[in-house]
């Protein structure tokens, strides 16, 4: 469904040119859950935020292509990408708490994509409206509907973000290390929720952390990024159960564990007993 | 001193109190609804003709009959006053009206877009606002002609910068939020991304500099008609009148004080609205 060839990304940094990604390519199928793991500027918000269309291609492509079924996502102007966002890309993102405009209700936010890509009527949107707030397990969607974001937690926020994103049923959904600014509790609640929407709706799935436990969780196939390249990918169980880089051993012994025998346990212990 | 702390601490705490109801928000708005009911009611209905010159009661003192009293020509001051007092005020709508819109739409599109459009448009509002705003109305009339509708449009004109830089710096301080993104993310126009998603936010800050903007067209307007330049006789307006009564200080102030005190009613209603809204829903600002 989704291809990414050979692309290679940079910034401008006080005048000066930083090579973001370098030539990197992967492949998504329908439905599947990728997920993207790596540190801080290894370039993994960077190649999301251009899958969704929200960097300048101008400013930022070198080369390469990102190619949604056999459309080149890089060639089409503004208008037609305006097109496809919100239809068949959607984004989430790490900010529950403002990522929400607070001088609209819910309901209308969640509208939104509706009211720019199809033309239903009022009334049916709203009923598609309150229909993605049941999924994504909200309770009282109708009561939700005239709420304002500061009558509402966190956890419940990061849903409204989610039901604004799938209203419109796309086909691939960017989460931008969506769980990080939330409690285990909810963070666990909403993996189970992307899970939940990626069966019932067929829904792909591009899921960017840098957190591995999570990524464990919820991901069939993983891809290692590290300074703008990939460093290893396959399947979840193949990369946890025998990484073949270092990098990605480290990152595995860096997962807090409950156990004595965890690595994260015993490297505290020698830190402790230095 | 003891006394005198657990005063100031009383007087404290009284302040806080009014503070949480709003004081300027409700006494601003009271006093805006009964000045505008008054000019309204004055567009309908006036007890006399204002324009209508009575040679037996010239320069009568406030009575019974004439409530606010009458001027040298026997026209009576109440009438005059609430006509007055509405072309007065509507030309200070008008003026926000222009300044206020095309204000609007520069900050908007200067602020969001910034770069070079944001460079120039913003100089040439320097330019503009380098003029005090009077002499530049004194300019685009001398050019045009005087009359209701050039006074209208030269405040207007005098005004974009003021609100062209607020709306500006507001539209900076938003056009990087998380909703925006969010906005964007699914698809959504440049345009309906300003004026759908953005404006909504900077309201706070836009109504109270449309009241002060409200209010420096009023006073404007008066000082204009006063100089001779605004509204001709016979038509009345506040600052004509306040012009006119001049001369007969001495002789009859009543011709001077009531104008004026609607003047300043009018004001500082405008003006408590517009604070009250900024405190009431400026977000804590």
């Amino acid at each position: 469904m989704l291809r990414v060839e050979n692309l290679s990304l940079h910034f401008e940094d006080k005048g000066k040119i930083q090579e973001a990604v370098r030539g990197i390519s992967f492949h998504m199928q329908e439905s599947e859950i990728l997920g993207i793991v790596g540190e801080s500027g290894s370039g993994k918000t960077m190649t999301a935020l251009t899958i969704a269309g929200l960097t300048k291609e101008h400013e930022v492509l070198d080369e390469g292509r990102i190619l949604l079924d056999q459309t080149d996502l890089l060639a089409l102007s503004p208008k037609e990408m305006r097109d496809i966002q919100g239809r068949n890309i959607s984004m989430i993102f790490q900010e529950p708490m403002t990522a929400l405009n607070p001088t609209m209700k819910i309901g209308k936010q969640v509208e939104e994509a509706l009211v720019l890509h199809t033309r239903l009527s009022k009334e049916e949107r709203r009923k598609k409206a309150i229909r993605a707030l049941e999924d994504v397990e909200l309770e009282r969607p109708d009561l939700l509907y005239g709420k304002y974001p500061h009558e509402l937690s966190g956890g419940m926020r990061q849903r409204v973000m989610i039901a604004a994103a799938i209203v419109c049923r796309p086909r691939l959904l960017i989460a931008d290390e969506p769980t990080t600014a939330l409690d285990v509790g909810t963070q666990e609640s909403i993996l189970r929720l992307l899970k939940k929407l990626n069966k019932k709706y067929n829904m792909g799935i591009l899921f960017i952390s840098h957190n591995l436990r999570v990524v464990n969780e919820l991901c069939s196939r993983v891809l290692v990024m590290k300074d703008g390249v990939i460093l290893e990918e396959g399947p979840t169980e193949q990369i946890f159960e025998d990484p073949r880089t270092q990098y990605t051993k480290d990152l595995i012994a860096a997962i807090p564990g409950r156990t004595k025998s965890s690595a994260f346990y015993k490297l505290l212990k020698a830190k402790a007993g230095e | 001193m003891k006394y005198r702390g657990t005063k100031l601490r009383q007087l404290g705490i009284n302040k806080r109190k009014l503070g949480k109801t709003g004081y300027n928000f409700v006494f601003g708005l009271l006093l805006t609804i009964v000045m505008v009911g008054l000019i309204v009611l004055g567009f309908l209905w006036s007890p006399y003709d204002p324009e209508a010159m009575q040679g037996s009661v010239k320069l009568n003192a406030p009575n019974l009959v004439h409530i606010f009293g009458t001027d040298q020509f026997g026209r009576d001051i109440f009438s005059r006053v609430l006509v007055g007092a509405g072309s007065t005020l509507s030309i200070a709508l008008g003026t926000v009206l222009i300044g206020g819109g095309i204000g609007i739409i520069a900050g908007a599109v200067t602020g969001y877009f910034g770069g070079w459009l944001d460079e120039m448009l913003m100089r040439v509002n320097d330019a503009l606002a380098a003029f005090p705003s009077v002499l530049l109305a004194l300019v685009i009339i001398s050019i045009w002609g005087t009359g209701k509708y050039k006074v209208m449009l030269a405040l207007g004109i005098a005004f974009i910068p003021s609100f062209a830089r607020i709306v500006r710096g507001e539209f900076l301080r938003c056009r990087e939020a998380d909703y925006v993104i969010s906005a964007k993310l699914i698809g959504v126009s440049t345009p309906r991304i300003l004026f759908v998603h953005i404006l909504p936010n900077i309201l706070p800050a836009l109504l109270s500099s449309l009241a002060i903007g409200f209010n420096n067209a009023v006073v404007q307007e008066a000082g204009m008609s006063y100089l001779g330049i605004g509204v001709q006789p016979p038509d009345a307006s506040l600052g004509r009148m306040l012009s006119e009564s001049q001369t007969y200080l001495a002789s009859g102030p009543w011709c001077a004080i009531f104008p004026g005190v609607f003047l300043v009613l009018l004001v500082l209603g405008v003006g408590m609205l517009g604070e009250g809204i900024l405190d009431r829903f400026g977000g804590g600002r």
